[in-house]
C-alpha cells in the first residue's frame, strides 16, 4: 500500500542527500511533463498550416525560452540519471547500502554533462543575438 | 512503516506500473535524450520550421520514432503525476475528480500528438 504524506512532512523529515534526490526527481518529472504538454500542443499547430506553425515556433526564439530550455535540459538529465540510479538499485538490492555514494556520483555525472551543454545552449544569449 | 530499501508495490496494477516506469525510463533515457540533443544541439531550435518537419517526417521511420517517443514519454509522465496524486492528496472526491481530469488530458494529448504525426 502507498502511504500518504504531505510536502511539509517531507521537508520536516530531513533525510539528507537521498531525500533531496527523491524530491528533485518528482519536481523535475512534473516540469518535464509540463513542457511535454506544451510541446504536443505546439506540434499540433502543424495542422493549421505553415504560417501558423512558423509563428508559433518564433515564440521559442526569445530569451525567456532559451533560458527555460536550459531548465528543461537540467530536468531531463537529472531525471534520467537519478532514474537509472533508482532502477539499478531496485534490480540489485545489495546496492541500497551505497545509496548516498551513488546519489553523489549521479550529481557529479550530471554536472559534467550539464555545464558544457548549458554554456553551449546559452551562447546566443551571451553573444547578444537574442 | 515503509521498509528500507523500498519494496516494489503489491497488487497487479501497481506492480505493472512500477515495472513500466523502470522499463520505459530506460528506453526514454536513450530516445528522449537523443531527441533533445538532436533537436536542440544538432538541428537547433531556431532552425525548426514547417519545412524542416516536412523533410524529417518524409521518412516513416522518424514518424514511428516520434510516435513511440510520444506514447512512452506521455504515459510515463502522466503515470508519474497519478502516483503523486495518490501520495499527496487525501483519498476521496477531489482526488478522484483530478485523476479523471488527468486521464482525459492524457487521452486528449495522446490523440492530438498521434493525429498530427499520422496526418501531417
Amino acid at each position: 500500500m502507498l502511504e500518504r504524506t504531505s510536502f511539509r512532512e517531507g521537508l520536516r523529515y530531513r533525510g539528507g542527500s537521498s531525500m533531496w534526490a527523491w524530491m528533485l526527481h518528482r519536481i523535475t518529472g512534473l516540469g518535464v511533463l509540463l513542457f511535454l504538454s506544451i510541446h504536443i500542443l505546439e506540434t499540433f499547430t502543424l495542422s493549421f498550416g505553415p504560417d501558423f506553425y512558423n509563428n508559433t515556433m518564433e515564440l521559442y526564439n526569445t530569451i525567456f525560452f532559451r533560458v527555460a530550455e536550459i531548465g528543461l535540459l537540467f530536468a531531463v538529465l537529472y531525471h534520467a540519471i537519478n532514474g537509472i540510479r533508482i532502477t539499478i538499485q531496485d534490480f540489485w538490492p545489495a546496492l541500497w547500502r551505497y545509496e548516498r555514494a551513488l546519489v553523489w556520483a549521479g550529481f557529479v555525472i550530471l554536472i559534467f554533462v550539464f555545464i558544457p551543454l548549458a554554456v553551449w545552449g546559452l551562447l546566443p544569449v551571451f553573444r547578444g543575438e537574442l | 512503516m515503509a521498509s528500507y530499501p523500498p519494496a516494489p508495490p503489491t497488487g497487479r496494477f501497481e506492480m505493472y506500473s512500477w515495472l513500466f516506469m523502470r522499463v520505459s525510463g530506460i528506453v526514454l533515457l536513450v530516445m528522449a535524450v537523443f531527441h533533445l540533443l538532436l533537436m536542440h544541439y544538432g538541428i537547433g531550435v531556431e532552425q525548426l520550421n514547417y519545412q524542416v518537419v516536412a523533410t524529417r517526417w518524409g521518412s516513416p521511420w522518424w514518424r514511428l520514432y516520434d510516435f513511440f517517443l510520444l506514447l512512452l514519454a506521455l504515459t510515463h509522465g502522466m503515470n508519474g503525476a497519478r502516483i503523486l496524486m495518490d501520495e499527496y492528496l487525501r483519498a476521496g472526491g477531489w482526488r478522484l475528480v483530478l485523476k479523471i481530469v488527468l486521464s482525459l488530458l492524457y487521452l486528449l494529448l495522446l490523440v492530438m500528438g498521434a493525429w498530427v504525426i499520422v496526418t501531417f
